[in-house]
């Protein structure tokens, strides 16, 4: 049985319609001890199939161990969407429940390369001159957390030096112990800013700025 | 699994430069509907609203909304959107009023992001926030353990002990979301018996995991960077009790989000907009429906029936001043 409801198919098949770069859905899974992998790859497999703009290359996180040191990616299962270029946009866990709006939106994103963010907030971003790691925890239940997952997107279209993470927090415990995740959106930049809730535009900007700073 | 999309939005463009006939502020079931009805009278409205949905997002069963043996909040909520999309309704949503004032033209109101919107009435259908529970620790340790949204943060508390502050509906449901990931739950409520729906307060009860502490209030909130105990105490008199306990997840009510028209309309002593039957407020055209009014039962239907019908009253209202050839 597929993943996807007829309404929700019809639905994705719309939003994908207006698609202008090719999107691959670059997929890490494993065959043993990863309990959603395989959920995460036919979700990605069915999307894919209601596009010609989208497709799906899997990889095997232990012997592609090379394709996931390119991609930087450290756990399973993970997805890397990618356009034109990689922007750094990555989602660990399965992207279900209100992520899945998160999902295509970075699908409809990476695609025509436009952030919408504001041209204050763009030309700030040019003057980065360290990697931004931004990573965005969040439960499948919050209603309040794909805010804070797309805007941490628009940033990484924006700017180069930016990646960022979703990072679904019940598939990651040791994850959530090392942050102490209490509440989500939580919003972990490298490793140094942590913030929770969803901000707007110019809020998320400010710690962008300050990780940045705060490099040495 | 569910996968979730936002219904197809026909985008209306939003123009501060227009004069509209009413806003609305708030997209919960009172907004939403108010929109419905403004929208099939041809109104030319704003919607303005930090999210589509509003409280039931955060409500995980509905049992009593007519139409529906069982639906989930959010399901619910989508339906709302599927409905007021129909319709050519301009959408603000991500934004939220900061304030309300009146102009020779109407009114204008101000949002948090400084954008400014004209209008010739309004609605406020605004709603409501979680009450904090104002006790030493809890500020400190919000996002350490102190929840306010249990539908989000419940699966973050897997295999540890929580304690769930309230005895309604809201902290009811907590607690049966809880069952799914957490170790011991606690609920503890300052009222010597629950007031939640029977149905809810049985299933809570099959399950051993749940200790009920009833006339108990809590006094405070320990940890040094996270949770680390809760100390009650019974309203009986009798020693301080400390929970060890990992979360706390307060769902003791809610405090109405009507700050932004304070010093203009008039507000009762729980802060709440008063309105008269036909939902007006104490200002000549500005309105209000839903859980941010003073009409009692802060229900998804009373606040869906309010919102119809504050709709029709500004409609009269506009018509009333059309005639008279003020607009």
């Amino acid at each position: 049985m597929a993943l996807l409801n007829e309404k929700t198919m019809h639905q994705v098949k719309d939003m994908l319609k207006g698609l202008k770069d090719q999107v691959k859905l670059v997929v890490f899974t494993q065959e043993i001890e990863c309990l959603t992998c395989k959920e995460n790859r036919r979700l990605l497999e069915e999307i894919a199939s209601l596009s010609d703009r989208v497709s799906v290359e899997v990889f095997d996180f232990v012997s592609d161990k090379d394709k996931a040191e390119h991609y930087n990616v450290d756990k399973i299962p993970a997805i890397v969407v990618e356009g034109a270029k990689d922007y750094g946009i990555r989602f660990y866990g399965i992207p279900g429940g209100y992520e899945f709006t998160s999902l295509i939106h970075a699908i409809q994103m990476v695609s025509s390369g436009e952030s919408g963010l504001s041209p204050e907030t763009k030309e700030q971003l040019k003057t980065l001159h360290y990697p931004v790691h931004i990573q965005v925890f969040v439960t499948l239940t919050c209603p309040y957390c794909p805010g804070a997952v797309q805007m941490a997107h628009k940033m990484a279209i924006e700017s180069d030096l930016i990646r960022t993470d979703m990072v679904e927090a019940s598939g990651f415990p040791h994850l959530v112990n090392k942050y102490r995740v209490f509440a989500v959106p939580k919003i972990v930049i490298n490793e140094t800013i942590e913030f929770e809730w969803a901000l707007p535009e110019s809020k998320f900007l400010e710690y962008i700025m300050q990780a940045n700073g705060e490099v040495k | 699994m569910e996968f979730i999309l936002p219904e197809k939005v026909e985008k209306v463009p939003v123009e501060d430069k227009k004069l509209y006939d009413f806003i609305i502020i708030g997209a919960g079931p009172a907004g939403m509907t108010a929109a419905v009805y403004a929208a099939r009278k041809k109104l030319d409205i704003l919607v303005i609203s930090k999210d589509v949905g509003g409280q039931p997002l955060l409500t995980s069963g509905i049992e009593n909304y007519m139409g529906y043996q069982y639906v989930t909040g959010p399901e619910l909520m989508r339906k709302f959107e599927e409905q007021v999309k129909q319709f050519p309704v301009a959408l603000l949503i991500d934004e939220k009023a900061s304030n309300l004032t009146t102009d020779d033209k109407g009114f204008i109101v101000s949002t948090t992001t400084d954008k400014k919107f004209k209008s010739r009435s309004v609605i406020i259908a605004s709603g409501k926030r979680p009450r904090p529970l104002n006790v030493p620790g809890e500020k400190e340790l919000v996002g350490r353990g102190v929840s306010y949204c249990a539908t989000c943060d419940a699966p973050l508390f897997g295999e540890m002990d929580v304690a769930v502050i309230g005895g309604g509906n809201s902290a009811l449901t907590a607690v049966i979301d809880l069952l799914k990931y957490a170790g011991r739950i606690y609920l503890i409520e300052v009222m010597p018996t629950l007031t939640a729906d029977l149905t809810l307060i049985e299933r809570a009860k099959k399950s051993d995991k749940v200790e009920f502490y009833p006339g108990h209030l809590v006094k405070e909130i320990r940890g040094t960077d996270r949770v680390e105990n809760i100390v009650i105490s019974s309203k009986d008199g009798g020693e301080d009790k400390t929970l060890s306990v990992s979360g706390v997840l307060v769902e003791i009510g809610l405090i109405p989000n009507s700050e932004f028209a304070k010093g203009l309309v008039k507000l009762n002593h729980l802060q709440e907009i008063a309105v008269d039957c036909e939902c007006k407020t104490s200002v000549e055209g500005i309105f209000a429906a839903g859980d941010v009014t003073n009409v009692p039962e802060k229900q998804i239907i009373v606040a869906a029936g309010e919102g119809a019908k504050a709709a029709l009253s500004t409609y009269n209202y506009l018509l009333q001043k059309k005639n008279e050839g003020i607009s």
